[in-house]
């Protein structure tokens, strides 16, 4: 049997799930839509973000709720040259760890820069968010962040 | 401000599709399979060692270890050995309930596969029925199973427990 009669064909596996928020990161969430960040305060004071629904020091309930960002600091970062369909940015980006002004923990996004020359650790960024009639409640509901004060 | 209500209403789901797209080749075995689909032809394969007939055929021998390479071209008829009346329905069915599912022995293959059967009622669908595949129109042919759109009784007496017993 020759190559040109083994078939192939595109297949795609998709499932449609719907998950339950719960209040801690659905209160998250609905900040995102409204443009801002909120994190919690942990049994120690110290403010997480994103939030997680316990304290991860003593698995107490957590705290209030407070606002923080939506500028931050740049903890760690690396450089993607080559985007993925399902990435954020489609032209080349940094993943990074964001520590929000007030936060005490560090938060996964996109930033968008020029090139890596444009970052460093301990870069100051701010979150940029899509305009508020595209905001759903969700992490994509940010764009990525930007360097601020500096071209993206 | 963290008590501040949205317009909207707090958020309390999120969508998180999980999708995957990938590129399948059922390999050169079942491609054989699947272009005899294309041509209104069930295709199979024999094993050299035991004699076994495949269908659809993986392309080895799964007792032997062997590649099959005898294709075989099998027969429009078969026996149901065991069948299920689907009553429940579920989340992307395309089938109107209830309808009948059943393991379809084709006359010449060792090997059942699984079929709808139709044009009969679901409470006199029975082991040992004989039927018969009803393709697509020929300009439909696909290499796929959906050229054939259902198995029918095909009026001969049932077969011989004996006949299929080691095929349940």
């Amino acid at each position: 049997m020759a190559d040109s009669e083994v078939l192939h064909a595109e297949h795609r596996l998709e499932y449609p799930y719907s998950r339950s928020t719960g209040p801690i990161i659905g209160a998250f969430l609905t900040g995102l839509r409204d443009g801002r960040f909120l994190g919690a305060t942990g049994t120690d004071g110290k403010i997480i973000v994103p939030p997680t629904e316990y304290d991860p020091l003593t698995g107490d309930d957590v705290g209030e709720l407070v606002e923080v960002g939506p500028g931050g600091v740049i903890e760690s970062w690396a450089w993607v040259s080559q985007p993925l369909r399902k990435h954020p940015l489609q032209t080349p980006f940094a993943w990074a760890l964001i520590r929000l002004d007030g936060a005490d923990t560090a938060l996964l996004h996109a930033v968008a820069a020029p090139g890596p020359d444009a970052l460093a650790t301990g870069a100051r960024v701010t979150a940029k968010f899509r305009d508020a009639d595209e905001r759903i409640g969700s992490m994509a509901d940010l764009e990525a962040f930007v360097l601020e004060g500096g071209a993206s | 401000m963290a008590d501040e209500t949205s317009e909207q209403g707090p958020v309390t789901t999120l969508a998180t599709p999980i999708r995957l797209d990938f590129e399948f080749t059922p390999g050169i075995a079942q491609s054989k399979f699947l272009r005899g689909l294309e041509r209104g032809e069930f295709l199979g394969q024999r094993c050299g060692t035991c004699g076994k007939v495949y269908v659809p055929s993986r392309g080895t021998c799964p007792t032997d270890g062997v590649l099959t390479t005898e294709d075989v071209l099998l027969g429009n008829s078969g026996t149901v050995t065991t069948f299920c009346v689907v009553n429940v329905p579920f989340a992307g069915q395309s089938i109107e309930i209830p309808y009948i599912c059943a393991q379809i022995l084709l006359d010449g293959a060792n090997l059942s596969f699984m079929g709808l059967i139709q044009e009969i009622p679901t409470d006199q669908i029975r082991m040992g029925m004989r039927v018969e595949a009803v393709w697509v129109d020929e300009s439909e042919l696909i290499p796929s199973l959906a050229s054939v759109r259902y198995f029918r009784p095909n009026g001969e007496p049932d077969a011989d427990y004996e006949t299929y017993k080691e095929y349940l």
